[in-house]
């Protein structure tokens, strides 16, 4: 199994993730991680889905999504070729005896705390997804209260690009 | 000019000429337009048999077939025929009109999400909003129906889009989406690697999908095999893209194909796909196909390439445009001792059925029936034993083999017989069923009648649902369930019903007078044959 990565400008239209979420449910394709939002032109939106599977899966993908007629365009490239990062924000519950751990955390994570109340906090972390889940783990002994994650984001390294 | 009179309009400049429906109050508005206009329309029974019809129509005529039908059950009635389309490539531009488009998401009285429903087998489907975007997406629809790879595109119009007033009726010349270039001609880097194959080539061989009708491309076809003297063997959807008994034509491939055309593919050393998906009713191991072999996968659709098997020359183009640059070439080539090995399986494998003489044979029976065919007839072959024995002795000359070959849906053949006739009145039609399949679209016999549609049918009539009796007795050591039709009507009295001549066949004798009578004037008939119930397609 290969990871991969898709980035697929799409027009911006309803109905459109509906369908190429469809797609890959209905050829069995992974959907590793999904993100959407829209791009520079308000018409186009940009999907960066992350998924898997081996070579043939891998070349399918990317055919299959070529066929969609609101697909503009899809690249696709490997985790090394590219920039990824994932936003999450995460409320946990704190008290006295642990906000110096929680805070001692995100200082070495690089996170920031947005929100705070009596005894809970937000915080929010911006990073490559695996260090998103380190995080998670790290809190983990700390009340998680609820996570919310964006997905991963992905565009390819200007240096592949350039070629 | 209101949206329907727009969407008429727009049928018209499209060159349709006949349309199959089933008219509800979402889609009145449409109809009402339509009696403004000389397009033909005609009342199906059931909304599926106007996907069927509009899919017959759009194989004999090369043109986009058009069913309008209403909303909810109308639209979801019409799923079955539009996924039959999408496996077969057929291009269709079904109409379907919708609730008002404010009530849209309420779920009221006879809405249903068809757009949502039917996305895994479309090309492409539109919800209308504005009434002045009717001719963009008419226009739009035409194209991509039949286009690239082709298909079925369907409108979803809501009644009130269809009532709004459209101020300048412009109908667009083109269409430019930018999501949406097929590629038409073939790279001549790929052309140029193919033909240096074949030069080298001991054991070249061609396999004919129903790409090449779709491309219009039987006459290419043809004269690229006969001017190298390739051998050609077909899939069931490529059945008649060269004539059955032409000397260089050597079978249908697959499961229940000949085993001749099986082995000479296996043991070709150059095996060109042209238009055809390698899927597992045709090629039960793709190994089979890739091994000690070059492949050469010709196909307008990049995703059918690699999809079941990785070939050798990946060639993405249609069909007509490759072939006319291939045959450009001038090279010598001498299949001849690969052609007589080949003519040598052709007479030595060969299935010896062991036929009840107390019934009709259904092998011998079809073959005898397509000799006394005109040479141009139509003849649509259903789905199930029926299938497999037409597939196996249909002889075609320069006629058309119709089926439903990638969804297998029962019932296809006669409204799909009905809509071939529609689009050429003057090919003789035949349509051979099941007593199964039969009953699945009997009720056109109505259709048939009040729009005076000459076809002939046969029913292979064995009172079983003859291909899953025969699996069960395969697969479940003969524990039969679900598969006895003793309920069935008689046909006699149900063909006096619908007021047409009927013939009985109780077995092989006289048979070809009783055939050559029945095939004898361009009027509807009916014809049933009593089959062995034990009878196998193998």
């Amino acid at each position: 199994m290969k990871k991969r990565i898709y980035s697929v400008l799409v027009e911006n239209r309803a109905g459109v993730l509906c369908k190429v979420a469809g797609l890959f449910s209905r050829r069995c394709f992974n959907i590793d991680s999904l993100a959407v939002g829209e791009t520079d032109d308000p018409h186009v939106s940009c999907m960066t889905i992350l998924s898997s599977g081996d070579e043939r899966t891998i070349e399918q993908i990317e055919k299959q999504l070529n066929k969609k007629l609101d697909v503009i365009k899809v690249k696709t490239f490997d985790e090394n070729q590219s920039i990824c990062r994932e936003l999450m924000l995460i409320k946990v519950k704190y008290n006295k005896g642990n906000r110096k751990d929680i805070l001692e955390i995100c200082d070495v994570m690089k996170a920031e705390i947005v929100d705070m109340s009596k005894n809970l906090m937000i915080l929010q972390i911006c990073e490559v997804p695996e260090k998103i889940t380190l995080f998670i783990s790290l809190l983990q002994s700390i009340s998680i209260v609820e996570v919310a994650r964006t997905g991963t984001l992905a565009l390819q390294k200007c240096s592949e690009s350039d070629n | 000019m209101n949206g329907a009179d727009a969407m008429v309009k727009c049928l018209e400049l499209e060159g349709v000429s006949t349309i199959f429906g089933y008219p509800g109050v979402a889609i009145c508005p449409f109809f009402n337009s339509l009696l403004q206009s000389d397009i033909e329309r005609i009342l199906v029974r059931t909304e599926q048999n106007a996907a069927h019809a509009a899919s017959g129509l759009a194989r004999v005529t090369g043109k986009v077939g058009v069913c309008v039908v209403t909303s909810g059950p109308g639209a979801t009635n019409l799923i079955t025929g539009i996924a039959t389309a999408f496996a077969d490539s057929i291009p269709l531009v079904c109409i379907t009109g919708q609730v008002n488009s404010e009530l849209l998401g309420s779920d009221v009285f006879q809405e249903a999400d068809i757009t949502g429903a039917v996305e895994s087998f479309v090309k492409y489907s539109y919800l209308v909003k504005k009434t002045e975007d009717i001719p963009r997406i008419f226009k739009e629809a035409f194209y991509i129906a039949n286009t690239g790879r082709k298909g079925p595109v369907l409108i979803d119009i809501p009644i009130d889009i269809q009532n709004g007033l459209i101020k300048n009726f412009h109908y667009p010349e083109s269409v430019n989406l930018r999501t949406y270039k097929p590629t038409v001609q073939g790279h001549s880097v790929q052309m140029k690697k193919v033909l240096k194959e074949l030069e080298k080539a001991k054991k070249p061989i061609i396999c004919a999908g129903g790409g090449v009708f779709l491309s219009d491309s039987v006459q290419e076809l043809r004269e690229f095999s006969e001017k190298f003297k390739i051998p050609v063997v077909s899939t069931m959807m490529g059945i008649g893209a060269m004539p059955t008994e032409h000397a260089l034509y050597f079978g249908v491939v697959g499961n229940n194909g000949k085993s001749y055309a099986n082995r000479a593919m296996n043991e070709s050393d150059l095996l060109i796909m042209v238009g055809a998906r390698v899927a597992d009713r045709a090629v039960s191991q793709p190994d089979l196909i890739t091994e000690n072999k070059v492949l050469v996968h010709i196909d307008v659709d990049p995703a059918e390439i690699g999809k079941n098997v990785g070939p050798t020359i990946p060639l993405v183009g249609d069909a007509k445009h490759i072939f006319h640059y291939m045959l450009k070439h001038e090279m010598e080539s001498d299949y001849s001792e690969w052609i007589d090995l080949l003519e040598k399986y052709k007479t030595t494998m060969v299935r010896h059925r062991k036929p009840n003489p107390e019934f009709v044979d259904p092998a011998e029976f079809i073959k005898i029936l397509s000799k006394k065919m005109k040479s141009d007839a139509v003849y649509v072959a259903d789905v199930g034993q029926n299938q497999m024995w037409s597939c196996d002795n249909h002889i075609v000359k320069e006629g058309r083999f119709l089926t439903s070959g990638g969804m297998g849906t029962m019932g296809y053949s006669i409204p799909a017989a009905m809509g071939a006739k529609k689009g050429d009145m003057t090919k003789q039609v035949v349509a051979v069923c099941g007593d199964g399949s039969f009953q699945m679209s009997m009720m056109e016999f109505a259709t048939i009648r009040q729009y005076k549609i000459p076809v002939k049918v046969i029913v292979f009539n064995n009172s079983v649902l003859g291909l899953v009796r025969e699996y069960q007795a395969n697969t479940y050591k003969g524990n039969y369930c679900v598969v006895d039709l003793s309920g069935n009507p008689d046909l006699e009295k149900l063909s006096q019903a619908y007021g047409m001549p009927f013939t009985r066949v109780y077995n092989m004798e006289h048979i070809e007078q009783i055939i050559e009578d029945f095939l004898k004037n361009d009027e509807t008939a009916l014809m049933e044959c009593l089959i062995d119930p034990m009878d196998t397609t193998k």
